[in-house]
């Protein structure tokens, strides 16, 4: 077996791996993968295409709920926290879902300053696990530039 | 619309507000061999079935709306969707004659015992927990099933008749229950195979020779005067 791939499906594994263990990732991840197949070959790449536009019109709804000055409107900025929630569950984007579960305590106690913090770290966070996982694209593409296969990585 | 005739295909309507999760449950419903229409809201999903243009009526023909209907043989839905729930729509189906033997499975993100009730109360065969896995879609095969062996059989007893739909509902019961002891009486005998898969090629064979003058017969490929087969003797054939 060519060196060079085998060396890139190492750094595949490994990185992918840490993903998981950085809690970057949980299992609706490898769920999600498990459903791509030859006759969907671009599944997982399409529904996270999908999931960021959502962050991207979501914390721009939820910045601009905060935005008001005069009296802030929780419920609408809790609606879209809602909305986040379930589409980082579904697709297995960990810390977005964690911080989602805190933000929406926020909002029901109105805290006005907590949620705007909270929303900070939930626009960097989409924004990271976005780098993260463009570079695990990079890294499948260059494997199979190289002639070999993706790995199906056991993350148990 | 296509399809090819004698495979056993599903045809699910999926109803969430999330283009996330439509593409998701897409996915799970294609993987588990359906045919699978998304809409985004519980209005579309009316409009698609055809009640908001008025098709209902007390005469017998409203049991055979569009063809789109007929096929349906489950709808998936969204609990938290704004203006209509997923609970509104269920409430919708199961007061509509034309619609309401169609198998509702409900999905949400949350876990609240009083809304996973009152929904299975409403008449919802099942409630899903999001994410949905697709182990959670094995467990809709035999509703599937079930509705699309009613159907046919529904069609051939409403052929000869005039009869109102009252008339037709007392006798569905009687069906449903002789189908379920068919096919009960059927597993002992191949309990060698995996029990689901052997129900699904049953089903298939009785499909395949169940036929009527509604149904086209280039469909199948198969005459319309067969008399309706017995289960047991597709046993022996299988």
């Amino acid at each position: 077996m060519d060196a060079h791939v085998a060396q890139l499906q190492m750094q595949y594994r490994n990185y992918i791996l840490s993903l998981y263990q950085q809690g970057f990732l949980d299992d609706q991840f490898t769920e999600l993968k498990s459903l791509q197949d030859d006759g969907s070959p671009d599944f997982v790449a399409e529904v996270l295409s999908l999931f960021f536009d959502d962050c991207v019109k979501l914390v721009g709804n939820m910045a601009r709920a905060l935005d008001q000055t005069g009296t802030v409107d929780f419920s609408q900025v809790g609606a879209n926290v809602h909305q986040l929630k379930g589409s980082s569950s579904s697709v297995g984007a960990k810390r977005v879902k964690g911080l989602c579960i805190n933000f929406k305590e926020l909002c029901e106690a109105k805290n006005y300053e907590g949620c705007v913090r909270c929303l900070q770290q939930v626009d960097i966070e989409y924004k990271t696990l976005k780098a993260k996982l463009q570079d695990m694209f990079n890294l499948e593409k260059q494997i199979v530039q190289a002639g070999g296969i993706v790995p199906q990585v056991d993350i148990n | 619309m296509g399809m090819a005739a004698a495979e056993c295909q599903f045809h699910v309507l999926a109803v969430d507000d999330s283009l996330v999760d439509r593409k998701l449950i897409e996915r799970l419903l294609q993987k588990s061999s359906c045919q699978v229409t998304t809409v985004d809201s519980g209005y579309k999903a009316l409009e698609f079935l055809g009640l908001r243009q008025g098709t209902e009526s007390n005469d017998p023909t409203a049991l055979s709306p569009s063809p789109q209907v007929r096929k349906m043989n489950l709808i998936i839905t969204d609990y938290c969707m704004p203006g209509m729930t997923g609970y509104d729509l269920l409430k919708k189906l199961k007061e509509s004659p034309a619609f309401k033997n169609i198998p509702v499975v409900i999905m949400s993100s949350e876990n609240v015992p009083a809304r996973i009730s009152r929904c299975l109360e409403e008449g919802a065969e099942e409630f899903f927990l999001k994410p949905v896995r697709l182990a959670d879609l094995n467990k809709l095969k035999p509703h599937m099933m079930k509705t699309k062996l009613k159907n046919q059989k529904l069609e051939e007893i409403i052929t000869p008749s005039n009869d109102e739909n009252g008339t037709v509902a007392a006798v569905e019961p009687e069906i449903k229950d002789s189908v379920e002891m068919e096919i009960i009486k059927m597993l002992p005998i191949q309990s060698e195979t995996e029990p689901k898969r052997v129900l699904l090629q049953v089903v298939q064979q009785e499909e395949q020779m169940l036929s009527n003058n509604k149904r086209k017969s280039m469909e199948e490929g198969l005459s319309t005067d067969r008399p309706r087969p017995r289960l047991e003797g597709i046993a022996t054939a299988v």
